[in-house]
């Protein structure tokens, strides 16, 4: 046990007399890769019971095995003293288990209330009987504070409307267990109120919740009991009142933060590489301004669905946008393309490696040259041999782990993909790198070497913005940070003003504009 | 998740063949040999050149097709395209005939390669300008050029040139060291298709749109250009293939080509090339090709199926194609 975990003592074993669900050593493992093992875990009924952990530790692994999407590979899971094996989903839904997804899964055609019943129609005389669920499906709506008709197609909901949806589809019959995996990832305050109080009024009610999330501050409102998983494993189960967000972080981590990050650099004087001047994305960007220097890490904060991604998507003509001027070393370029882009030395590291990153189906080598193939191949024809000289280059350079150079790009852990999709980036020598969630469910080993990456590009000259949805990685990460909300940039920090909190306050409430001149300076 | 790479280090020998990639060509050597035990004559080299030989318009279509397949596309006009240029290529030699004679077939020959281009560079403009579904576009130009040949052919035929038919003749007819010239003919589109789709950028570029159009996208490849280029390229095919049959048939009538295109796609599919993009197996096409004609070719020689069910052992082997692929270790 590492110091971090000595902090706080686990929780007695004081488990309610009968509980709702017990896990023994469940664990998953696909072939020779395990994802989850030695899970032990009681949750009784009108318990809200936390999963805390980083990306990739497993907790969504836990909620599939669970609600039945997944079958595990060793362990038991047993509803009120019955042992189960759930066949299916719907298995899991029937003996009164519900999930709340992290993705949005509905479907867009269809109406509120059609989505609501998919599946479960009222009926009356064998005709659907539309009047009904829409009277059902409003009043379901207005106790989630959710301002959507039932009639509105699903397609026209903002986000955060079909995530209510999606809630209000899980809690529309009576279950003993509500599983929410990071349910108010894209809500906004105001929203998440309303959503703690219907957790609340259910554990009231005797349901067993499940509660995954990122965000602390909420685990630490809600939850009665906390888990914490780390790559893989369970760490410990605790008494919420017993431990603070500190502790919870540090469990999850579990070592020293600071370690994870390079040294910070301080903020850059050097006459910028890429300025951007009122960059608008119909829809997505209001009218955004910034510049990036060399010898800086850049960061964009914000919730997911401020913007952030679609900016640079805008930037990179990827989306329909206006802009007044982008300058690449003071010039004014065009850029029409992500081949424009190129041009210009501004390099973009998508946020979705799987697709749109990476041709998963395809080798090494092709993934690695796909961006870089007419300044590899200066003849008509492709020479295998500087693909191969290139890979080799880059497995050494950026410590792709690879059994084969001949495997497919899909066979890598999300670490080494992120890492040959960088290496990709590297192969065009861009001015700016832009990297949108670099660490993204990859694990903490290869996040650390991620973060050197970055700062040795940084050192070598080159100017670095860094998209993250994760605070802590850009306060430890950054030298500059700028927070987007709805669409606009509404707040930059630099140096000893990186707080998480004056980040999170700028992110949710407005927070500090900038004190003077605007992000743009 | 774990830093492992999510495969088994050895696997045997037998696990690690790529059926879809050795598919075809088993299937070809399981028909030959089933053709031998059914007629002693199939195998006779008369027999075998004849079912290559005739096989060739598929394959070179195909050839185009396998481009387009692979970069997502679907050309479902191929057939009524061409009788259209055939019937363009046919009256334009025959107009040619009082000015130039015979040098008129070369003059046609380079027409109908230019007509191919154009009439690919429509349903790839449509496609990528309009992001309309190919699907739809090309069953559209399907009717258009159906009718067109029909229109120009006032529903009967276009006969070629009677002054042009001798000189015409060995294109199809003719021989280069005892190979028919149609078999060349494919040998070399099959060659060069498989250069620019394995061996050139516009051909990594074109299996990058097909795989993955996003991932296109972000690596800065113009979708578009490739896509409408692919369509050119099947162009380009349809059009060859016409040179080489106008001497077999002398004339071009509205049922020139007729459901050429199930067979095109047939024999792209049994070859390998996922529908849904990415990869594209030429020298599975060009096996999936000669498959086809060789079990029309068995059941006219054999006396226990009736060649009316060609088309319905041609379903049953392309489901069945659809089926390795589908259960085939996909890594």
């Amino acid at each position: 046990m590492s110091a971090a975990e000595a902090l706080v003592m686990p929780a007695p074993a004081a488990k309610p007399s009968d509980p709702l669900l017990r896990l023994a050593g469940l664990g998953k493992a696909y072939g020779p890769v395990t994802v989850l093992s030695d899970v032990d875990l009681d949750i009784g009924a009108g318990e809200i019971h936390a999963i805390i952990g980083e990306n990739g530790a497993g907790k969504s692994t836990l909620m599939r095995l669970i609600s039945g999407h997944v079958k595990p590979t060793t362990g038991t899971i047993a509803l009120a003293g019955e042992q189960i094996v759930f066949p299916n989903p719907a298995a899991a839904e029937h003996a009164g288990i519900a999930l709340v997804h992290q993705e949005i899964l509905l479907a867009d055609g269809l109406s509120v209330a059609e989505n609501l019943f998919l599946g479960r129609e009222i009926t009356r005389n064998g005709i659907v009987d539309d009047r009904a669920m829409e009277a059902i499906a409003a009043e379901r709506l207005a106790d989630l504070g959710c301002t959507a008709s039932p009639r509105d197609l699903v397609r026209q909901l903002p986000i955060a409307q079909r995530q209510l949806v999606q809630i209000a589809r899980a809690l529309l019959e009576d279950h003993r267990l509500v599983i929410f995996d990071e349910p108010t990832a894209v809500l906004t305050t105001t929203e998440v109120e309303t959503l703690l109080g219907i957790v609340r009024g259910l554990r009231d009610r005797g349901v067993a919740i499940l509660y995954i999330s990122h965000r602390l501050n909420e685990v630490e409102a809600l939850a009665d009991r906390i888990t914490v998983l780390r790559d893989g494993k369970m760490i410990g189960t605790y008494d919420a009142a017993a431990v603070t967000q500190e502790d919870m972080a540090r469990l999850m981590v579990g070592r020293e933060l600071a370690m994870l990050y390079p040294p910070k650099r301080g903020t850059s004087s050097q006459a910028p590489v890429l300025e951007i001047d009122h960059l608008s994305v119909p829809g997505f960007v209001h009218d955004a301004s910034l510049v990036a220097r060399p010898g800086e890490v850049l960061g964009l904060g914000g919730m997911i669905g401020a913007g952030r991604t679609e900016l640079f998507e805008g930037l990179l003509g990827l989306r329909p946008a206006k802009v007044a001027e982008v300058r690449v070393n003071g010039k004014a370029v065009r850029i029409a393309s992500v081949a424009d882009g190129v041009d210009a030395g501004i390099g973009y590291l998508t946020e979705d490696r799987k697709g749109k990153g990476l041709l998963l189906r395809e080798r090494l080598a092709p993934n690695l040259v796909l961006t870089a193939l007419s300044r590899l191949h200066r003849k008509p024809y492709i020479e295998d041999r500087l693909e191969t000289r290139e890979l080799d280059r880059a497995v050494g350079e950026y410590d792709i782990r690879v059994r084969s150079k001949r495997l497919e790009a899909g066979q890598l852990s999300g670490g080494n993909q992120q890492k040959l999709l960088l290496a990709k980036i590297m192969m065009l020598d861009p001015k700016v790198v832009i990297i949108d969630e670099p660490t993204r469910g990859i694990d903490i080993g290869n996040k650390s070497q991620i973060y050197a990456f970055i700062d040795k590009l940084i050192r070598a000259g080159k100017a670095c913005i860094v998209i993250s949805s994760e605070l802590q990685e850009l306060v430890g990460l950054c030298d500059r940070i700028l927070v987007m909300r709805a669409g606009s940039i509404v707040a930059e920090f630099a140096g000893d003003q990186i707080t998480e909190q004056a980040v999170v306050l700028a992110a949710t409430s407005g927070g500090s504009k900038p004190a003077a001149g605007g992000p743009s300076q | 998740m774990t830093e492992i790479t999510a495969q088994p280090a050895r696997e045997p020998l037998l696990a690690r063949i790529n059926w879809v990639d050795v598919g075809p060509f088993i299937a070809l050597g399981v028909l030959l040999l089933a053709g031998v035990l059914i007629n002693p004559d199939f195998l006779s080299p008369t027999n075998i050149t004849n079912v290559v030989t005739r096989s060739a318009f598929i394959a070179i279509i195909a050839v185009g097709a396998t481009f387009v397949i692979s970069s997502g596309g679907l050309d479902l006009s191929v057939g009524s395209m061409t009788a259209f240029v055939t019937g363009i290529m046919i009256m334009f030699m025959n107009a040619m005939v009082p000015a130039m004679g015979a040098n008129s077939i070369i003059a046609g020959m380079a027409l109908v390669l230019c007509v191919g281009a154009l009439c690919g560079l429509f349903n790839g403009l449509i496609v990528t300008v309009g992001k309309i579904e190919p699907f739809i576009v090309t069953l559209g130009t399907m009717g258009i050029f159906r009718a067109l040949i029909t229109f120009m052919s006032d529903g009967g035929n276009i006969p070629l040139d009677r002054s042009l038919r001798e000189p015409f003749r060995p294109v199809y007819y003719g021989n280069l060291l005892g190979i028919p010239i149609p078999i060349l003919v494919s040998v070399v589109v099959a060659l060069v298709g498989a250069f620019i789709l394995y061996k050139t950028k516009f051909g990594r570029r074109c299996a990058a749109v097909g795989a993955n159009e996003e991932v296109a996208r972000f690596s800065g490849i113009s979708v578009g250009r490739v896509r409408t280029l692919a369509f050119v390229i099947q162009g380009i095919c349809v059009a060859i293939a016409a040179i080489c049959y106008v001497p077999r048939l002398g004339a071009a009538t509205p049922t020139t080509g007729s459901l050429w295109e199930l067979q095109v796609i047939t024999a792209v599919v049994i070859g390998g090339t996922a529908l849904r993009g990415g990869k594209g197996r030429i020298w599975g096409t060009v096996a999936g090709a000669v498959i086809l004609e060789m079990i029309a070719n068995l059941m006219v020689l054999s006396n226990f199926i009736s060649e009316y069910l060609v088309a319905a052992v041609q379903g049953v082997i392309i489901i069945i194609a659809m089926l390795v692929q589908r259960f085939s270790k996909q890594p």
